[in-house]
């Protein structure tokens, strides 16, 4: 039994918590730095440590960047509401609570529409709130990084107090065939959303865009089946590897008879698949309640409104209207949808690029080159500028194709900018008349019978001695110049 | 100049500021003071000599002035300030040395005053007697035998034995007036977010309310000015003027001030010579001008149980930060026990028994399904208490009553029954639930211990505490102590 099979015999049923760093100059509730990859705990002070007598006071840039998330997810905005703290112990959160949302979130009740397969399918949004990242804990001395085993741990509050705002989904159901893609493409679409907003870096490998998958499945016609949370599934690729290994696992359980456990799985890049972590039937009690040390927040009508109508374009709408100024087909953009290539290809085309050149690169090597490196195009050592300036050097005749070819994989490869890689590789077209000249005469001396046939007449067999010419220069020299002084060289024309 | 710790912190302050005396000489006639007689009283945890000759100096040099400028004050010991130990009254704290200044404790050293050190309490400001210090109680300098009060019975023991003209307490349910009523002194609770909450290590954080205490209104008052106002570093601090208290605490009479009794807050359990001096008291307002009524407020007999569920949901969750990971005691860690054991243990040793009653009490109210028959519960108490506060407003200006049913107990006499402690704070809790401000003044003697009146005013009218106050203190002057035990 396949995956194909799981999805004809049970009926999926996915939600999706997404959480974002937001990319504010201060923390949440203090004005410490957010930056990331600073020496731990250089960036904290009493408040974000949590120091007995300390108190949090909200960041407005963070409530701001919420309320425009919800509205761009068309979410019903709070006139009023609360932060709640979240109780339970951990070294890496100081106070061991965490400043959350409870029962009044910021947004509620919105929906993100999503392009599947040339399909529009819509998300409902459950809500949308804010809260406090915690610190990171490093643990020492084990095997396997987890606490488990390990002698000591080292905790880094650098991002603790980091505002963090959750989207959450309803149960998105009649996925049918396709949960995983489903999936995949909100997270994609709630990224372009997110970076569209500039409210956030939104970068997975970084942890300021981080994704819990939670699946259920049922026999048709049957109550939704109890439900895992799978975390730490932190790329594109591992949202739809995440879901698609869940539906396979508990299509297995439910075959034989067992029952799917509620629980929290955590999710390995590695192998693909998820490992149990804790129950949730034992579940700790947050006990939650009204964070006394806030005030509540009012957001003014009047405020939301000029936030909603300074919203930028959402992306969909936006990568719609330049697929046809750009005169890209459906089926191609498509494509290039299904590559997570489309903003890419846009962003080349803005840097300069004819929009054929760039639909050729990213859905050609770099598609190519991300798939057997298991990462997604976005994340590729190469950015859209850098292909642009390769198509400008191939149309300036600086590069040939097969010279292009290597100049991205040095790019691809970290050895600097295209035209780094050029000087460093020595890849720049041969195009001095004589010294091409010099290697033609060669050619024709070393392959006399060749010469012999094209004097003769025979103008296509042209092409072995070009050949050689570019064999003997590694591929470096114009071959349509080569072609020309062979001819020449032969004293013969082309018809 | 005759006993430098028997001047008022106003008559102490105008003395340096003519040159008659210097604040290094009010300083050091404290510090020996302190040296003196706080082994016998037990007010303060820490003493911090070098610190307070230091502000002392300043002040002498013209670098810091205003009306309290040079006047020695005793620090609440849950209140941060920088380099200096902040306990809490706990061994949870031990050896913690604050990397910040409270609100109030900036304010303090800016304004000039000299802080002498940090007073007992008990522990995170949970009790009405200072017995539950980890560091041992405290005693009433009225008779080394009894309760100073609580929690904040260090400051308050610090005034009636002239360690200290000025004290800071905190009030949460009755903190700084019970142990002022108990030690014939005056305290007051301003308005909830009147005074900074930034730096003060928090109980119960929509209670907790920092405030004055001193020998006399007019004291309490210049101290209030320079402690209260607006705090960005505290969500909840108020951003309006701070009401003229000073101004207020000069006031003679009580011509057409309308005073409410509240007819709740008497009877049973208020011992015969409290309720007497209160009868007496509130004649004299009367006297003073003052138009009385009876005024009920139904509700105020359920605010003592909505304050045990509320205060200690709060603080079950406010006391969690205490774990032994970055800062205060560790216990156990051996390399052999785990984190949750490390956690655990220092928690069992570093905090006192009313601490984990507390603790566990707002752990099970905050559970979930316990959660709305217990703290949404007693959240809708409070709105009804405030109700009441409200409908008083439209007939009178102040309520009064006893600041607290008992003169100062016996130590030990209450230790093991927590009800009965409890039942202390019931006639202060009203006012925390509420918000609004209120006070206790000396109201004369039962059985040779003191007793206080409580006045209660409407939110950000903390002056007309002060009104009355004032001219309370001139009908009936605070009993002095005899100090008969000083050797």
């Amino acid at each position: 039994m396949g995956y194909d099979d799981d999805l004809r015999e049970f009926e999926p049923v996915i939600g999706l918590e997404t959480h974002v760093e937001l990319g504010t100059a201060s923390k949440m509730f203090c004005g410490c730095a957010t930056e990331f990859g600073a020496e731990p705990n250089t960036q904290t002070c009493p408040v974000c440590l949590g120091l007995p007598g300390s108190l949090p006071v909200v960041n407005e840039k963070a409530i701001e960047s919420t309320i425009r998330i919800g509205l761009a997810l068309h979410c019903d905005i709070a006139v009023w509401c609360r932060f709640a703290r979240k109780n339970y112990f951990y070294p890496d959160m100081p106070k061991n609570f965490q400043t959350s949302q409870y029962d009044e979130p910021l947004c509620t009740d919105g929906y993100l529409d999503v392009l599947v397969e040339g399909e529009v399918v819509r998300i409902p949004i459950e809500r949308v709130h804010l809260e406090e990242d915690t610190g990171k804990t490093l643990h020492v001395g084990g095997a396997t990084g987890r606490i488990h085993g390990a002698s000591h741990s080292l905790v880094d509050y650098n991002r603790a107090g980091i505002p963090l705002v959750e989207i959450v989904t309803k149960p998105v159901v009649g996925t049918g065939a396709r949960p995983a893609e489903v999936a995949k493409a909100y997270v994609a679409e709630l990224r372009d959303v997110l970076r569209g907003l500039g409210v956030s870096d939104v970068k997975m490998e970084q942890g300021s865009l981080r994704c819990d998958v939670n699946v259920s499945l049922n026999r048709p016609g049957e109550e939704w089946g109890t439900r895992s949370e799978t975390k730490n599934v932190n790329s594109l690729r591992s949202v739809e590897r995440a879901v698609r290994s869940e539906v396979e696992r508990q299509a297995e359980l439910l075959r034989r008879g067992e029952r799917v456990v509620q629980e929290t799985r955590h999710f390995h890049e590695d192998t693909g698949h998820s490992t149990p972590g804790r129950s949730k039937e034992e579940a700790t009690d947050y006990r939650y309640f009204p964070e006394p040390d806030l005030v509540p927040v009012a957001p003014d009508p009047a405020w939301v409104k000029e936030l909603q109508a300074a919203l930028p374009e959402a992306p969909s709408l936006r990568r719609a209207r330049m697929t046809a100024e750009l005169g890209l087909s459906d089926l191609d953009s498509q494509a290039m949808v299904n590559a997570g290539v489309l903003d890419l290809v846009l962003a080349t085309v803005a840097a300069g690029a004819p929009a054929a050149e760039a639909r050729n690169w990213w859905l050609g090597q770099l598609a190519q080159a991300a798939n057997s490196a298991g990462v997604d195009a976005a994340d590729l050592a190469i950015a859209p500028e850098d292909v642009a300036r390769v198509v400008a050097l191939v149309a300036e005749g600086a590069l040939t194709a097969t010279l292009a070819k290597q100049v991205v994989d040095g790019v691809l490869a970290g050895e600097g900018s295209p035209d780094e890689v050029v000087a460093a590789r020595g890849l720049a077209v041969v195009s001095d008349e004589s010294a091409l000249t010099a290697a033609v005469d060669e050619a024709i001396v070393g392959n006399p019978d060749v010469a012999e046939k094209v004097r003769g007449g025979k103008v296509a067999a042209a092409g072995a001695l070009v050949g050689a010419v570019m064999k003997a220069t590694r591929g470096q020299a114009d071959a349509a110049a080569v072609r020309r002084i062979v001819l020449e060289r032969l004293g013969v024309t082309e018809d | 100049m005759s006993d430098l710790t028997r001047l008022t912190a106003a008559e102490t302050a105008a003395a340096i500021r003519d040159r008659s005396t210097s604040a290094v000489e009010v300083a050091q006639a404290h510090l020996d003071r302190i040296a003196r007689v706080d082994g016998q009283v037990h007010a303060f945890l820490h003493v911090d000599a070098e610190g307070a000759l230091a502000q002392a100096k300043r002040v002498d040099a013209g670098e810091l002035t205003g009306p309290l400028a040079g006047v020695p004050l005793a620090l609440k010991d849950v209140l941060t300030m920088e380099g200096v130990p902040t306990t809490c009254g706990s061994r949870i704290l031990e050896g913690w040395r604050p990397p910040y200044d409270a609100t109030v404790t900036r304010r303090l050293k800016e304004a000039g005053v000299v802080i002498l050190g940090k007073t007992n309490m008990d522990e995170f400001a949970m009790g009405s007697s200072t017995e539950h210090s980890a560091y041992g109680p405290t005693s009433n300098p009225w008779d080394l035998t009894r309760i100073p009060g609580g929690s904040g019975g260090g400051s308050s023991a610090a005034l009636a034995s002239y360690q200290a003209p000025l004290a800071i307490g905190t009030d949460t349910g009755g903190s700084i007036r019970q142990p002022a009523s108990v030690t014939g002194t005056v305290g007051v609770k301003p308005t909830y977010g009147g005074v900074s909450r930034y730096g003060l290590v928090a109980f119960s954080s929509s209670l907790d309310q920092a405030g004055p205490c001193a020998r006399t209104v007019l004291d309490a008052a210049l101290l209030h000015e320079v402690i209260a106002g607006h705090d960005p570093r505290d969500s909840t601090s108020i951003d309006a003027p701070v009401p003229p208290v000073v101004e207020a605490a000069q006031a003679r009479d009580l011509a057409g001030l309308r005073v409410g009794v509240v007819t709740e807050l008497s009877g049973e359990g208020y011992e015969p010579g409290v309720q007497a001096r209160f009868d007496e008291a509130v004649q004299l307002l009367r006297d003073l001008g003052a138009t009385v009524t009876e005024v009920s407020c139904p509700h105020f007999v359920y605010a003592l149980p909505a304050y045990y569920l509320i205060a200690p949901s709060e603080a079950s969750s406010n006391l969690a930060r205490f774990d032994a990971v970055r800062y205060g005691l560790r216990v156990g860690d051996d390399g052999e026990r785990s984190l949750e054991e490390v956690m655990a243990l220092t928690r069992d040793i570093g905090f006192g028994p009313e601490v984990k009653r507390r603790i566990i009490l707002g752990t099970y109210a905050l559970s979930s399904g316990y959660y709305d028959a217990y703290y949404g519960q007693a959240q809708k108490v409070r709105t009804l208490i405030t109700r009441d506060f409200q409908r008083a407003w439209e007939s009178v200006d102040v309520l009064v009553a006893p600041t607290c049913p008992t003169v100062a107990f016996p130590l030990g006499a209450k230790l093991e029954d927590p009800l009965a402690m409890y039942r202390q704070d019931v006639a202060s809790i009203p006012a925390n639930l509420y918000g609004g401000p209120a006070a206790s003044f000396p109201a004369g003697l039962s059985e040779g211990l003191p007793v206080g009146l409580q006045v209660m005013a409407p939110t950000l009218r903390d002056d007309l505490l002060y009104r009355v106050g004032a001219a309370f203190e001139q009908a009936c002057p605070a009993p002095v102590p005899s100090l008969d035990w000083e050797s």
